[in-house]
């Protein structure tokens, strides 16, 4: 028993689950902005999927794992791109649409890793984006072991945090965001794009969970694997209404469920099952849905297309 | 003066209407036009048309002078066109502030302004009189309010051609008064409003110039002072109307509905309806006045079985329905046309047949060996519509697509035709025009002469006034009063809906009927 207290307070614990939520943090900030403008975004995952394997890809080509990072979030924008079409231009139901895109990613990154590489189950290793060393946090005691050294994409997502609950709570854009997912007429009404609206939030959906999916082929590990992201797109969801559609809010769930996730790997060596661990993400937010901690209650308008006059 | 506005022969064909058929309309300057007609007129449609939110089939558009084509909502703005929605158009999670300048918000660089925000919602609540609280969230504020949001947001955007539609079909009878002083002053100050109403009494009391419209036509355009009550409503129904309904005496029977001591707590534990004992017997109508918001809806969902009842107990004739399911209190002899006809009596997607006999499907015509009976369904539908003048009279259309008025026709067809042994009308010709509600009023009335117990919730006082046989006053959760019509003013009413209590009300009179005309 000591030895679980003690593990579950070790800065150790602490770094790591920084790390797994990184990939959690980006493609849940990016559910944010779908869910926001009204378009529900159940194809995070494939997004992510997608986004792993062009990081890969292209960082295989040029060397430049950098490069890759901006590859895959163009490869995730093209992906939310063809989700809005469907969903904002075709009024597709939006579940359906976004099943089928993880089906397709699924398939596509099998399909395109054999293709380009002959093999089946991964790619070859490619360069990484190498951690770095932050001055000023590092020459604080206990924080510099967990924030002190990490990759420089775990920085960026604690960034992107801020970032985006700036851009949606100050900026004249992120009211109008806030305003198009909640009540789209009136929203038409005074003039707000309601089309443009959804046609960017999703695109820009779709390119942060791509750059979700890059921390794991070229930052976490150095390849990629079929089916990597393994259900992360969807613990990113449940990240986003856990959150209440804050960012956050999706934070602290992201944090919490990537803290899960590395007390879990350690845990496993004293006898806990790993399947418990797994469940939490999905068991917390059927709580925060039925209404345990305060009604998680989303956009009122999320799902529903919107159709002029 | 001059006309800054001129709509001429606005036509707009919907699937199924001619909506609005070559409607002539103009808007003087500084000008209060009333805008009136039966439900399904044409009359939202024609204003959406000059706002950007339909386009019309054709004729033109004149602001100040100038041929406009307004194909959205952003060219109205920028002519200074504001509209007031039927059902508002506020964004619930936001506040007030960040409602009005939606659209066109304050930059300070990239970021929105939010200290200037609030100073400039501050300066135009000063400015025309509508106070509010600029950091106040939209869904906490009461009906009044919210329109007063509405009206900030077309002022803001500088609007001055101000198009209101219905907006007093949800205010109190106060708010109504403060929303004509706010008209005024906005008058005054050079703002020219359409102004869009069923009430004839209203139109007479704000308006310069009032226009009809008639089945998408324009029927005429009157001086207001050269008109009167009975001229505009044969002009907007197309016949003699009547404008008090004609009823014999009374003649009450078996108790039907009785309540002892009943009491309603909302989920915050708030006493909404404190300790309320009545009775009404078969073959009257007993009519609720009062003031919005004094415990009527919370009493009404108790009785129907809709909310919980924290203490007391409900009889429906002679059984205790105490704390059962609605469709069992339904099945009891219950029927009830309910305040919010969006929530509680239709489902707007299903067709006009289908709401027709909600409550009703699972029983017997229109189910057979477990399936739906399409046949007796339709004809069901058939026999309403040509009953209850249902427009336009198409049984397949969703009640989505029917105008406010016939949606509530839709409701009180579906409730009526039940002969339930207990009626409840909550509000039931709000939003409707004067030729249904003649129509609506002589049913309730028929409803007690075949010996329906009428129980009607209405915070218009000529409603509780011209049907009732007994009036009880609600205030603050209790009934204040309950007094036979004969010995019931409006003027006491009033009193007494304002938290005045009879007794004073009585000493008053003695003392200063003197003074009174
Ligand atoms: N979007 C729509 N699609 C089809 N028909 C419509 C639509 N909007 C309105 N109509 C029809 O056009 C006619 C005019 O409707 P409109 O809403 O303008 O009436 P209104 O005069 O405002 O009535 P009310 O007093 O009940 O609000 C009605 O018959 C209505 O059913
Ligand atoms: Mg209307």
């Amino acid at each position: 028993m000591g030895d679980v207290i003690a593990m579950m307070f070790n800065t150790a614990v602490f770094a790591a689950a920084l790390r797994m939520a990184t990939p959690l943090i980006f493609a849940a900030l990016g559910g944010i902005f779908s869910e926001r403008s009204g378009v529900v975004n159940i194809a995070l995952e494939g997004m992510m999927l997608t986004g792993a394997f062009t990081a890969m890809f292209v960082t295989y080509h040029t060397g430049m794992p950098w490069v890759g990072v901006l590859g895959a979030m163009l490869a995730g924008g093209l992906i939310g791109l063809i989700h809005a079409i469907f969903c904002v231009r075709y009024r597709a139901n939006q579940v359906v649409t976004g099943t089928a895109i993880n089906i397709f990613a699924g398939g596509l990154t099998v399909f395109l890793l054999r293709f380009f590489f002959g093999t089946a189950g991964t790619s070859p290793s490619v360069t990484t984006i190498p951690d770095i060393t932050l001055p000023v946090l590092s020459s604080i005691p206990w924080i510099d072991r967990i924030l002190g050294r990490q990759n420089p994409l775990v920085y960026l997502a604690l960034v992107a945090v801020v970032v985006v609950h700036i851009v949606i709570y100050k900026t004249p854009w992120g009211l109008r965001l806030r305003a198009v997912g909640e009540h789209p007429r009136a929203a038409d009404t005074v003039g707000v794009n309601v089309f443009k609206m959804r046609y960017i939030s999703v695109v820009i959906s779709g390119a942060l969970a791509g750059l979700g999916g890059t921390y794991l082929s070229i930052a976490h590990l150095s390849r990629f694997s079929e089916g990597m992201t393994a259900g992360r797109g969807f613990i990113a969801l449940a990240a986003v209404i856990f959150g209440k559609w804050t960012p956050l809010g999706a934070l602290g769930a992201c944090l919490f469920f990537g803290y899960a996730d590395a007390l879990q790997m350690r845990l496993q060596d004293i006898g806990i099952p790993t399947q418990f661990m797994n469940m939490l993400p999905y068991v917390l937010t059927m709580v925060a849905l039925a209404g345990f901690i305060g009604r998680a209650v989303g956009p009122k308008a999320s799902g529903e297309p919107y159709i002029k006059g | 003066m001059g006309k800054v506005l001129e709509m001429r022969a606005i036509t707009k064909q919907f699937p199924r209407v001619l909506a609005n058929d070559k409607v002539d309309f103009d808007l003087n300057h500084g000008e209060i036009h009333a805008l009136v007609g039966e439900n399904g007129s044409g009359k939202s449609t024609l204003m959406s048309i000059l706002y950007g939110l339909y386009q019309k089939d054709g004729g033109e558009i004149i602001v100040r002078g100038q041929p406009v084509q307004i194909t959205e909502p952003r060219q109205a703005i920028d002519l200074k066109i504001g509209m007031v929605f039927q059902h508002f158009m506020l964004i619930e999670p936001l506040t007030v502030a960040e409602n009005i300048v939606l659209g066109s918000e304050i930059r300070k660089g990239p970021f929105l302004d939010h200290k200037r925000m609030v100073s400039e919602v501050e300066r135009l609540s000063e400015e025309y009189g509508l106070k509010i609280d600029p950091n106040a969230k939209v869904a906490d504020l009461s009906v009044g309010l919210q329109q007063r949001v509405e009206i900030l947001k077309a002022l803001y955007r500088g609007a001055d051609i101000l198009i209101l539609d219905e907006p007093t079909a949800v205010l109190t009878p106060q708010e109504v008064e403060d929303l004509f002083e706010v008209l005024n002053t906005l008058k005054s100050k050079g703002t020219s409003i359409v102004f869009i109403t069923h009430k004839i009494k209203e139109v007479l009391a704000v308006s310069d110039r009032v226009s009809v419209l008639r089945r998408g036509k324009k029927i005429g355009t009157k001086s207001t002072a050269e008109t009167n009550e009975q001229e505009l409503a044969e002009m907007m129904v197309g016949r003699v109307v009547l404008l008090r309904v004609e009823k014999g005496p009374a003649k009450p029977g078996r108790e039907v509905l009785r309540l002892d001591g009943v009491t309603v707590k909302d989920q915050f534990g708030h006493v909404k309806v404190n300790n309320v004992s009545l009775t009404v017997r078969s073959g009257e109508v007993l009519g609720i006045a009062g003031v919005e918001g004094n415990g009527q809806s919370e009493l009404v969902e108790a009785i129907a079985g809709l909310t919980k009842v924290a203490g007391g107990s409900i009889h429906l004739s002679n059984q205790d329905i105490t704390g059962w399911s609605p469709l069992r209190v339904r099945r009891a002899g219950f029927g009830l046309v309910p305040e919010d006809r969006h929530r509680r009596g239709l489902v707007l997607d299903y067709s006009v047949a289908d709401n027709l006999i909600l409550g009703l499907h699972g029983s017997k015509p229109f189910v057979h060996n477990g399936l739906r009976s399409e046949k007796k369904i339709a004809e069901h539908a058939e026999e309403l519509i040509r009953d209850y003048d249902i427009r336009p009279p198409v049984a397949s259309q969703p009640a989505r697509a029917l105008s406010g008025g016939n949606q509530q026709k839709i409701v009180v067809a579906r409730e009526f035709t039940q002969n339930p042994d207990l009626l409840i009308c909550s509000q039931p010709t709000r939003g409707v025009d004067v030729g249904a509600i003649e129509f609506i009023h002589q049913q309730v009335i028929a409803q007690r002469d075949q010996g329906a117990a009428v129980l009607l919730v209405s915070a218009e006082l000529d409603e509780v006034l011209s049907l009732s046989d007994r009036v009880a006053v609600m205030y603050n959760g209790e009934i204040v009063n309950v007094m036979p019509i004969e010995e019931v003013t409006e003027h006491k009413l009033g009193f007494l809906m304002l938290g005045g209590r009879p007794e004073e009300y009585d000493a008053n009179e003695v003392s200063g009927s003197a003074d009174q005309d």
